[in-house]
């Protein structure tokens, strides 16, 4: 019977020879990530009866969410997670100063097509860009695959979004997914997988692929994979030397649904406070005054996002009003800006740039707001009180519409910008 | 087991953030954030809240972020069941994981009003508007994620299971 990936993936997984959207199934792990949170799953994993995890070389914890610690209670918990790793004999700690795991994992060759990834995290689905069925879990959860190497997970149905025709300049695959969300809801995609394809998805690099397979969380989505190809296998390359299998949809798979989506006009999208589905275009949003601009995070902070931002900010200065915060999604893509030039740019702008990782997107430090005031972020969250008080209001937008705002000192759209 | 209590009811996408703020997950302790449940949301929820009562929500309830601490501190404050239209599929598992009953009839939510008299038969799958006299009948979990609501969650499940 035909299959689409996830079910592929799953199926292979799961030990059978082939699963349909619906089934339960118990299904082993590949690859467990987890963050800051190793504290919690860890206690929760104490409780448990195995005394050491199932196997340490599949178990990767990156510290990004409060990094460098930012309060003593941070410091005890990051503490704890390094003694833990060491009496687990856990390899793959990557500490504070590294990044964002969304972006170090892909980066230090841990994902590949076709693998089962859980992380405690919802932004897991990232790894969908990558062609891997990724998905975010709770703490207990996880510390039932430290306990086990699997899960149980419900199959699910597919959504498939066919995406054709060319974006314009500084319009960005941000704009895209957006735009997707505002149309099927912050629950459009609850409990599926979603396969992005088509012209537009194949063009765009990794880079772009990675922030559509972030953000699609926000409309539910349980995995967010793309099929992979020639540039996914150049990516690995020089990163990997297991093998994998380039896993793909057959022609004549089910999907629960398919939608038809031509970028060719399509403007640069903002989503407004405070829900993520609350999209409008941003020609609606013009003109709204922004205290804070956050360049950024697991969905944009990556090498592709800084050179469009530094594109627009090159020889401007930000407005006297903003704070412009900007954060290198790892340390990798920090090294690269630093040899791109545009460090020096937003430097020269009036920026302020913060180590790698999650930086301001959580509320808790680099950039918390006050009640009343207004960003405009190239992060993935919207919600009251997401990066502060919960009379702040939060919008979000692509690197290019962040840049435009900051340098105007109210949102604006970037396509204004191009001399 | 019958639960009884009155009705929270809030709306559609009650996200993770405003039901435990990011700030307190450093607190590993459940007593501890269940102090800050629901604060970014409805900061007097304590005032009227007594423990065993309902949360009544729209679609999409606990959407956002994978943190179990949501389920947890809802548990802890003592939050007898959550009846939403619909779950985001992290929060699910966590509430599950946690033993805090969760059920999804958007029949029964949209007969619910705020602080309406409930009781919830689980044996027999019924929810019960005592208030207006409805009764609207649950559709059954699978059994394994009855059971491990049933032992508290997946810890004393597995606990459970292993010494049987």
């Amino acid at each position: 019977m035909a299959s689409t990936i996830a079910e592929k993936i799953l199926a292979r997984a799961s030990g059978k020879k082939e699963v349909k959207a619906g089934e339960i199934v118990d299904a082993n792990i590949d690859l467990a990530m987890s963050h800051d949170n190793t504290t919690l799953v860890s206690e929760i994993f104490k409780e448990m009866d195995k005394k050491n995890v199932w196997n340490s070389q599949r178990i990767v914890i990156v510290l990004d969410h409060r990094t460098p610690a930012n309060t003593i209670k941070t410091a005890e918990n990051h503490k704890l997670i390094r003694e833990f790793v060491k009496k687990q004999n856990i390899k793959n700690l990557f500490d504070v100063g590294e990044g964002i795991c969304h972006q170090v994992l892909p980066e230090k060759g841990f994902v590949h097509p076709g693998m089962l990834i859980v992380g405690t995290d919802s932004h897991t689905t990232t790894y969908g860009a990558f062609g891997a069925f990724a998905t975010g879990i709770g703490a207990t959860d996880m510390a039932a695959v430290w306990s086990t190497g699997k899960i149980w997970l419900k199959v699910p149905k597919t959504l498939g979004f066919d995406i054709s025709g060319e974006l314009s300049k500084y319009v960005m695959s941000k704009d895209v997914i957006l735009y997707l969300i505002g149309k099927i809801g912050a629950d459009g995609a609850n409990y599926k997988a979603c396969e992005f394809y088509g012209d537009t998805i194949e063009n765009m690099s990794i880079d772009s692929r990675m922030c559509i397979s972030n953000q699609a969380m926000e409309a539910g989505a349980k995995a967010a994979i793309i099929p992979p190809d020639k540039k996914i296998l150049d990516y690995l390359k020089l990163r990997t030397k297991e093998s994998f299998e380039m896993i793909h949809s057959d022609k004549d798979a089910e999907y629960e649904k398919t939608f038809d989506f031509d970028v060719t006009d399509t403007e640069p999208q903002v989503a407004c406070p405070d829900k993520v589905d609350n999209v409008k275009p941003v020609s609606k949003v013009t003109g709204v005054k922004i205290n804070q601009a956050v360049l950024g995070s697991c969905t944009n902070g990556r090498l592709e996002d800084f050179a469009i931002a530094s594109d627009i900010l090159k020889g401007k200065t930000i407005s006297k009003n903003v704070r412009m915060i900007v954060v290198p999604a790892s340390r990798s893509v920090y090294l690269e800006a630093i040899k791109g030039g545009y460090i020096e740019i937003f430097l020269k702008a009036g920026a302020i740039i913060v180590n790698p990782g999650c930086g301001p997107c959580l509320g808790l430090h680099q950039g918390v707001l006050a009640d009343g005031e207004c960003v405009i972020s190239s992060t993935n969250r919207n919600f009251k009180g997401r990066m502060g008080a919960s009379g702040a209001e939060i919008y979000l937008g692509s690197p290019a519409t962040v840049a435009a705002s900051a340098v105007k000192g109210e949102i604006k759209d970037p396509r204004d910008m191009i001399l | 087991m019958i639960l009884k209590g009155k009705a929270i009811k809030y709306g559609n996408d009650i996200n993770t953030d405003v039901i435990i703020p990011g700030r307190y997950l450093n607190f590993v302790k459940p007593e501890e954030l269940a102090l800050h449940t629901l604060e970014n949301l409805d900061p007097d929820f304590f005032k009227t809240f007594t423990k065993g009562d309902v949360i009544v929500a729209g679609r999409n309830f606990g959407c956002g972020s994978s943190r179990e601490q949501a389920a947890m501190c809802l548990k802890y404050a003592g939050v007898g069941a959550i009846v939403a239209k619909s779950f985001a599929r992290i929060f699910y598992r966590n509430a599950i994981n946690q033993g805090l009953p969760v059920i999804e009839s958007s029949e029964a939510v949209d007969a619910i009003e705020n602080k309406d008299e409930l009781s919830i038969d689980f044996d027999k799958g019924l929810i019960k508007n005592v208030t207006k006299n409805l009764r609207f009948t649950m559709q059954p979990a699978p059994e394994f994620l009855q059971e491990i609501i049933t032992a508290g969650g997946l810890v004393p499940w597995l606990h459970e299971k292993s010494h049987s």
